[in-house]
């Protein structure tokens, strides 16, 4: 079926943005112009006042799927994503069993293709069952699938280990992510440590146990010459390394979580585990530090870290409660919130959902260019809506969000020329 | 008079005129404890519900005591021990209990906030008896009393907490509660053992015990987890002892009048030299009896605010 997207604001972060019409034909983008005309037996969709932009690519989630199937599927995931306007997701392979082998990869490849909503790319183990000892076998991975490497949930915590997986991955140009945090510092921490952690008597997770990581992944970066991408960075420090290690060359890419650039570890108290992840909510002084890395570029990806988990898990005390919160479905009011603030252009906070992730992994996706892959969302930036959790797509409803009033939806998702999105009643 | 308020959770939470009632409430309850019938109807036909999800002898049954006392029905629930399966929550756990019209719940875990998790989701009472590193609210209110009962004014009163104040409960609500009270609290210990951004508490901080411990009118010990031993908090118990140990010689360095008290249960000759923990400053014991009251008192006051 072919699509006309007609009188929208299209951005394609970098090469357009002016009022524009979009034609979809044979699941990929036909034509971007002025006062194209409705195809044959196709759709129109009348996108005046509203923003048309590349469907975004979420560098970031966890699917739960296969192993925890009660927190999400991939098949409630992906209705989570395009709901939220990601038309990518890449997983993390902290599932169980761990996808450090081509099986896993392709049930989950086969479970994203009978999901047919969101391209769900697998990320595949560094490490054999993500130990941090063995690597995996990240040619057979790639060959079947995976589109990054990260032990993610854990660092690799064997400096030698991870020198080695970067130099392999460099014959497959393919990206290593980190899950910056040095166990030994974090050892038991369940937020950020300091003032407040002291006051509510929890162990604290120092903003050192992610520097430090992020130092020695810089000098592994330097040393091999590894794509380095660092997964939800959340200190003051990581941002100023990144910003210098970008100066000399390094080839690094880093992404912040929209909790990590909204919240603080105020929100821990009352032993609120909606603000219990990790990394931990840190200081206003870091959030100041993320958001100003995010507006210099030193921070090129916004992820979400999509975390479900049940709601049992969650009603444990703090310490026993699982890290993590959802973040599909919250992720673009939150960024439109950087553009509202001034952080932000808008073009920039498009780019950093769509071009700038699709390019960190090395993905044809995150943009409108003619002859690409038809993903596209078409998003009403001044729609208020106040976030309730009870709607969420998601199968988990764990989120510090509930109740905040937000602006900016999700009108129209489109995944491979084919709708697979509409919020509120349908436009023919 | 009863406190305004359904829980009993933290002293950081309390003020300072909640503290006296306390306090004084605990005078009166004291002369009970001193009777040859030691017992008064105030809670006949209320049920108390000690919850302790760790281990505890002296707590749970000054609790228990206390309540008895009052001529409560008290139980003890010890999930370790009982058919509670690894993987209720505790939220689940204290439904049961209170679908058993318990009136008051006291409250034992292992995780800062328990109490506070649970109190949001009952209507009975909580009475934090410990959680976590956080609080334990109702030692410092027998400690609290202690000192008022040496005649001791906590204006300008000098407190010196000894030991690991990071992972003690003890020590955050005393700190909360004498600097509430006006007290100039020093904390003494290694580095290692000073939870992040303690001053900004209003506490001092010590790393030199001698230097703590001049011209103070309260010493507070608290008790050394032998466990962390080599585990980077400290090296060896023996150089522990010996930088941060109260022997007799340190005491005369303190104010000539003053008390040396421990929360107990203590490790003779590693925290404390064996002739200090009996010697004529120590309260030790006079904490524990004080205890008692102290409880009675609380738990008196917070079936009133039901």
């Amino acid at each position: 079926m072919s699509i006309l997207i007609k009188g929208g604001r299209v951005i394609d972060p970098g090469k357009f943005d002016g009022i524009a019409d979009v034609l979809i034909e044979n699941n990929k983008i036909a034509a971007l112009g002025s006062n194209l005309s409705a195809p044959v037996g196709g759709r129109t969709i009348h996108a005046t006042g509203k923003l048309v932009v590349p469907g975004f690519v979420d560098v970031h989630v966890h699917f739960r799927e296969p192993g925890f199937e009660y927190k999400e599927t991939i098949q409630s995931g992906s209705a989570a994503a395009v709901a939220g306007g990601f038309t990518t997701v890449c997983c993390m392979p902290n599932t169980n069993p761990v996808n450090d082998n081509q099986a896993v990869t392709e049930f989950i490849l086969e479970r994203s293709r009978l999901a047919g909503l969101a391209n769900v790319l697998p990320i595949g183990a560094i490490t054999k069952g993500s130990e941090g000892k063995e690597l995996a076998e990240i040619g057979d991975l790639r060959r079947s699938g995976c589109v990054a490497i990260s032990d993610d949930g854990k660092p690799v915590m064997n400096s030698l280990v991870m020198r080695r997986a970067m130099e392999y991955a460099v014959a497959f140009d393919l990206t290593v992510v980190d899950h910056c945090e040095d166990l030994h510092l974090a050892e038991g921490g369940c937020m950020n440590e300091g003032l407040i952690s002291t006051e509510l008597g929890l162990p604290g997770i120092p903003s050192a146990a992610e520097d430090v990581m992020v130092a020695r992944n810089l000098s592994l970066s330097e040393l091999t010459g590894a794509r380095l991408h660092l997964a939800h960075i959340s200190t003051a420090g990581s941002v100023r390394m990144v910003r210098e290690a970008k100066a000399r060359g390094i080839r690094v890419t880093a992404e912040a979580c929209p909790h990590h650039f909204t919240l603080t570890e105020e929100l821990v108290r009352g032993y609120n585990t909606h603000a219990k992840m990790n990394p931990p909510l840190r200081t206003w002084a870091d959030v100041q530090a993320i958001k100003e890395g995010l507006r210099d570029d030193t921070i090129d990806v916004i992820a979400t870290d999509h975390a479900p988990h049940a709601t049992q898990e969650k009603q444990q005390d703090f310490t026993e409660a699982p890290f993590g919160i959802v973040g599909l479905e919250t992720a673009l009011p939150l960024t439109l919130g950087l553009v509202e603030e001034g952080v932000l252009s808008l073009e920039q906070a498009i780019q950093k959902l769509t071009s700038a992730p699709a390019a960190a992994f090395g993905l044809k996706k995150g943009t409108l260019a003619v002859g690409a892959d038809a993903d596209v969302v078409l998003i009403d930036p001044q729609e208020p809506w106040e976030v309730d959790s009870s709607k969420f797509r998601s199968k988990s409803r764990n989120t510090p969000f509930v109740g905040w009033k937000v602006k900016g939806r999700v009108k129209t998702t489109i995944v491979g020329g084919k709708i697979v999105f509409e919020d509120g009643p349908v436009e023919r | 008079m009863s406190l305004k308020r359904k829980d009993l959770l933290s002293l950081a939470s309390l003020s300072v005129d909640e503290i006296m009632l306390v306090l004084e409430t605990a005078d009166s309850f004291k002369e009970v404890t001193g009777r040859e019938i030691k017992k008064v109807p105030a809670l006949r036909g209320k049920t108390v519900v000690n919850l302790f999800f760790e281990p505890s002898t002296r707590t749970r049954t000054s609790f228990e005591l206390a309540a008895k006392r009052l001529s409560a029905d008290v139980i003890n629930f010890a999930p370790s021990s009982s058919s509670v399966v690894k993987g209720e929550t505790l939220l689940d756990t204290a439904r049961n209990i209170e679908a058993m019209q318990a009136d008051i719940i006291v409250l034992r875990h292992s995780s800062a906030g328990a109490a506070e998790t649970l109190a949001h989701g009952v209507k009975s009472s909580v009475i934090n008896a410990g959680d976590g590193w956080h609080e334990h609210p109702t030692q410092a209110l027998l400690d609290l009393y202690t000192i008022r009962q040496r005649g001791m004014n906590f204006n300008g009163l000098r407190v010196a907490i000894v030991g690991d104040v990071s992972h003690s409960r003890v020590a955050r609500s005393n700190i909360y509660a004498l600097i509430k009270l006006g007290a100039e609290v020093r904390l003494v210990g290694p580095p290692t053992m000073m939870p992040s951004c303690v001053e900004k508490l209003g506490a001092k901080v010590y790393y030199n015990m001698d230097e703590g411990l001049r011209g103070v009118h309260v010493i507070m010990m608290l008790r050394l987890q032998l466990e962390r031993q080599g585990r980077a908090q400290f090296p060896t118990i023996r150089e522990y002892s010996r930088l941060y140990g109260l022997t007799a010689e340190r005491v005369r360095l303190a104010d000539a009048g003053a008390i040396v008290m421990h929360p107990g249960p203590i490790n003779r000759g590693v925290e404390i030299a064996p002739d200090v923990a009996d010697s004529l400053s120590s309260v030790i014991l006079d904490q524990v009896a004080n205890g008692v009251a102290v409880r009675m008192g609380i738990l008196y006051l917070m079936s009133g605010a039901n």
